[in-house]
């Protein structure tokens, strides 16, 4: 998802932040879900808020694909680029800083920080590449938990997360339902379709393609940039809709007033989506994309709960759902979210739905949009309120 | 809140389940959660009213009220509210069969299209009513069955639907006061409300 396109900031945010690191599974390595092990394990996390003296205010934020834990604030004084959903979190806001402790980590397999294919290997002392064991969602949310457990919150308020953050949600809910009051999920699929695959499969291979990639030995060398940039190219297309690029592009020229008759980026369209793959690689991990994308692929949650019913994988647990989809998100269609809503019917839980009218495809999850804050911020007040009156 | 919402309400018993189709912005679900602790949760169409009601913290589903009352288990619900909807509904039959399927009562309010008023208009001047309650011309209503109090009597009889309650009311729209009416009723009323069972 696009974390970082330029946000208007005007609403005041958490402010200072820090990046704090918790490292586990040192003595015992984590047992994953391929049947490989890993240890030990460090999350990079952040938090913003207090946690109450009762710890029923907890709301875990779960980030996309290519996110962070840098959900909110800034890292210092002259930091130019707040976290990634600021618009969202922060005094005030949708996520009320004021009222919920707010906890992001990165994913496992991430690269800010997390334990992913980059860090170094105890075995080897060398980073791990392509030995690095292909993870799950469930893996990525078993090791949340294992950082809630560290922090002492032993009740979600709620999780929340769009894309798949909400893959995450659904897990939280499937794998812990009594470790969470409510599940906000935005975006998102309680499986991954073909299509998402597709889409997947093609950026991975543009990075395998790329010499440089060097079968993920490359950290002594160059990093495979172009096949990333590609890559991420891809992903920008599918987060975007035919609407928003014809608003956002047309087919303006970048820089000129007629075609240079060459191969160059003629196209605004063109010339977006090479500075999105550049500035892509300087952030981001060859391998930990590969990692992350298989995850979300592996993800079914009906066949990893269920036994093949998605319905049976939300039988246990009283949590409340609130999903969200939007009406010009192809990667990530209103079925999906139906589909999800429908199982949640047939499991007799409360779940509310709404499909926000949005031209910005998959990435509206990401901008500001009063309507998005009012849903979350109401499920989330209400959802507090009954906890306090005893009936969740 | 409206009185034909509050009637409804006084139906409703302490700490039920109740499902509203056609909720709007969740005014009675609302009202029932905080004055009688009830589970509510309504189903609405349009964006904005759902989205708004999801804000003020009401569960509420975007989607077809006919759709959705499809997915929910078998005896779900203690209360399934269909309020001032049921005119605009393609299939009223099928519908309340679902009603009762999720829900052990089914309540159903709807403007009485026989209501003095629009029997003069149409007697006097020979025109479709255009009414307080029902303010639309012929080309533009939303409202494609036309129902009155003694025909829907007629269908829950003629399709064995027991009726456990019937009210028949006089009020304004949006008003928050109105009369039960006992002489009359169907010359007479605005709304007919009834509380249906298996």
């Amino acid at each position: 998802m696009s974390e970082y396109a330029e946000h208007d900031l005007d609403a005041a945010g958490v402010g200072l932040v820090e990046k704090r690191l918790f490292t586990f599974a040192q003595d015992e390595p984590m047992p994953l879900e391929s049947g490989a092990v890993i240890g030990p394990v460090t999350l990079a996390y952040e938090t913003y808020g207090a946690l109450n003296p009762d710890g029923s205010n907890a709301v875990l934020v779960c980030h996309a694909l290519t996110g962070d834990s840098h959900a909110a604030g800034v890292y210092s004084g002259s930091d130019p680029k707040p976290g990634w959903w600021e618009v969202m979190i922060g005094p005030g806001k949708g996520i009320d800083t004021n009222q919920y402790f707010v906890i992001c980590s990165n994913v496992l397999g991430g690269c800010m920080g997390s334990t992913g294919p980059a860090s170094v290997d105890p075995a080897t002392g060398q980073p791990y590449g392509p030995d690095f064991p292909v993870l799950t969602i469930g893996d990525m949310v078993r090791a949340q938990k294992a950082l809630l457990d560290h922090l002492g919150v032993k009740r979600l308020l709620a999780a929340v997360g769009g894309s798949m953050g909400g893959m995450q949600v659904l897990e939280w809910a499937a794998r812990y339902p009594d470790r969470l009051v409510s599940a906000i999920a935005l975006a998102t699929a309680p499986r991954h379709s073909a299509l998402q695959i597709a889409f997947h499969e093609v950026a991975r291979q543009a990075i395998v393609a790329d010499p440089d990639w060097n079968g993920g030995r490359y950290y002594s060398c160059c990093k495979p940039a172009h096949g990333l940039a590609v890559a991420r190219m891809i992903g920008h297309i599918t987060y975007l809709s035919d609407e928003a690029m014809r608003h956002k592009f047309g087919r303006g020229l970048q820089d000129r007033a007629d075609f240079s008759f060459s191969f160059d980026a003629d196209f605004q369209v063109e010339s977006y989506l090479r500075y999105q793959g550049r500035k892509f690689v300087e952030r981001f991990d060859a391998n930990s994309f590969l990692y992350i994308t298989r995850a979300a692929d592996y993800f079914d949650l009906g066949a990893t709960h269920g036994s093949g019913s998605l319905t049976k994988a939300f039988s246990r647990g009283k949590a409340r759902f609130l999903v969200v989809s939007f009406s010009s998100d192809w990667l990530y269609p209103t079925y999906q979210s139906r589909e999800l809503v429908q199982a949640l019917k047939r499991a007799g839980k409360d779940v509310s739905f709404c499909e926000i009218e949005a031209h910005w495809g998959h990435d509206a999850f990401l901008l500001d949009s009063p309507r998005l804050a009012g849903l979350i911020s109401g499920h989330l007040e209400r959802t507090s309120r009954d906890l306090a009156r005893g009936i969740l | 809140m409206r009185y034909d919402l509050d009637l409804i309400a006084s139906w409703i018993a302490p700490g039920s389940r109740v499902l509203d189709l056609g909720c709007g912005q969740g005014e009675l679900l609302e009202y029932l959660h905080q004055a009688k602790n009830v589970q509510g949760y309504g189903v609405e169409q349009d964006e904005a009213k759902a989205a708004e009601g999801i804000a003020r913290g009401v569960s509420i589903l975007q989607g077809d009220i006919t759709l959705e009352v499809m997915d929910y288990p078998d005896h779900f619900f203690d209360f399934v509210v269909l309020s001032q909807t049921l005119q605009q509904v393609a299939e009223p039959l099928e519908l309340i069969r679902q009603m009762l399927r999720v829900g052990r009562r089914a309540v159903v309010s709807f403007p009485n299209f026989a209501h003095w008023r629009g029997r003069c208009q149409m007697f006097f001047q020979g025109r479709a009513p255009v009414t307080p309650e029902l303010p639309y011309e012929w080309n533009d209503t939303p409202n494609i069955r036309v129902i009155t109090l003694v025909d829907f009597k007629r269908f829950c009889v003629r399709h064995s639907i027991p009726v456990i309650e019937a009210v028949a009311v006089k009020t304004e729209p949006s008003a928050r006061t109105g009369l039960i009416l006992n002489w009359l009723p169907n010359l007479r009323a605005t709304n007919g409300i009834f509380l249906l069972g298996r």
